[in-house]
């Protein structure tokens, strides 16, 4: 099925969740509301004319200053039976920045979403295990943010601080000539 | 057959003499032990990035580390240095670092790449500036990646400062 179509599909499907269908080199961008994410990803999941069995991809985005609703997800969603392609785009806000999982319906979300919460801190609400995946755990702040110092905050990571503070203590035993 | 004893020894290098006609060498202890020891240097890899890809090579047959006496070792517990290949995460500096202590003295360090010398291009929140903040390098080598021949350069210059050391190798240091 062409992208264009199964977008006119989702509109016909959840007319009130779509907010704008975009058409860019060929490929489809959905923009819908947050608030049905699992219901919409369901239904492409399970309708059989649609058939995306396959997630290729969720990340997150930081439009600060540049969109009302500060953060999307979007989900790359590919069909291995009928090679077909879309991509839906679930605007967040910055007051609430709240998701429903849809780890329920793709297995292999769980990591992307830890991810996603790792680098933006985009909650999603019925994860199973819902920790940071790449920083460690007691980092603070979410790096992909577009607020955040590139260099890092001025405070440290605790954990290299201890490190640091360890190499120097042991100074004392490397070898001088 | 007479030996002659009389006969001046003759210098072939500074601090090694042969007698002539007798068979023997004379030279200080540490020359002869920092000459074993710089001939057999074995390294711990610590590939963290691109630069493991490049030692890799520098170990494999068109270079062949082999023939300077560099076997990889993939333990700390019988490595005389460490490479640290590669950009060093703040999340994986404490596992460099802890590698480094379960080496045996006498032990050395070298920082290979722009990432572990300076931090390269990373600036940013998660990279470790130079991981000579955390531990003692003893030879930089700089490049992004460095050519294999830059590394062989690099080990090069380590065994020439071995070969100056003086009793690091004795336990009663």
């Amino acid at each position: 099925m062409e992208p264009l179509e199964i977008a006119e599909k989702i509109k016909e499907k959840f007319p009130e969740e779509v907010k704008d269908i975009r058409e860019f080199r060929g490929q489809v961008s959905v923009t819908v509301k947050k608030e049905r994410i699992v219901e919409i990803c369901r239904w492409l999941h399970d309708d059989p004319e649609l058939n995306f069995d396959y997630l290729k991809d969720l990340c997150g985005v930081d439009y600060l200053g540049k969109k009302p609703l500060r953060f999307e997800v979007v989900y790359t969603l590919y069909s291995m039976k009928h090679r077909h392609m879309i991509r839906l785009k679930a605007e967040v806000g910055e007051e609430d920045p709240t998701i429903d999982s849809v780890v329920g319906v793709w297995r292999g979300a769980e990591w992307h979403e830890r991810e996603c919460y790792d680098m933006f801190g985009i909650i999603f609400k019925g994860h199973p295990d819902l920790r940071r995946v790449l920083l460690p755990e007691d980092w603070e702040g979410h790096p992909l943010r577009k607020d955040y110092p590139e260099k890092g905050p001025d405070k440290e990571w605790k954990g290299f601080q201890e490190l640091l503070e360890k190499a120097k203590e042991l100074r004392v035993y490397q070898w001088e000539e | 057959m007479i030996i002659d004893t009389v006969t001046e020894t003759i210098e072939v290098e500074e601090g090694i003499k042969i007698i002539p006609g007798a068979n023997t060498i004379i030279t200080t202890i540490d020359k002869i032990v920092n000459w074993a020891r710089a001939s057999s240097l074995w390294p711990m890899t610590f590939g963290l990035a691109c630069c493991a890809i490049e030692m890799m090579t520098t170990g494999s047959s068109h270079y062949d580390l082999d023939r300077l006496g560099i076997i990889f070792r993939g333990s700390p517990r019988q490595a005389d240095f460490m490479i640290v290949a590669g950009t060093v995460t703040k999340k994986m500096a404490p596992v460099v670092r802890r590698v480094y202590d379960q080496m045996p003295e006498p032990k050395y360090v070298i920082a290979m790449g722009s990432c572990a010398c300076t931090g390269g291009i990373f600036r940013s929140y998660s990279t470790v500036q130079g991981c000579d903040s955390f531990l003692p390098v003893d030879v930089y080598v700089p490049g992004c990646p460095p050519r294999p021949e830059a590394l062989m350069y690099g080990i090069v210059k380590l065994q020439e400062k071995i070969r100056k050391e003086r009793i690091r190798w004795s336990p009663w240091r």
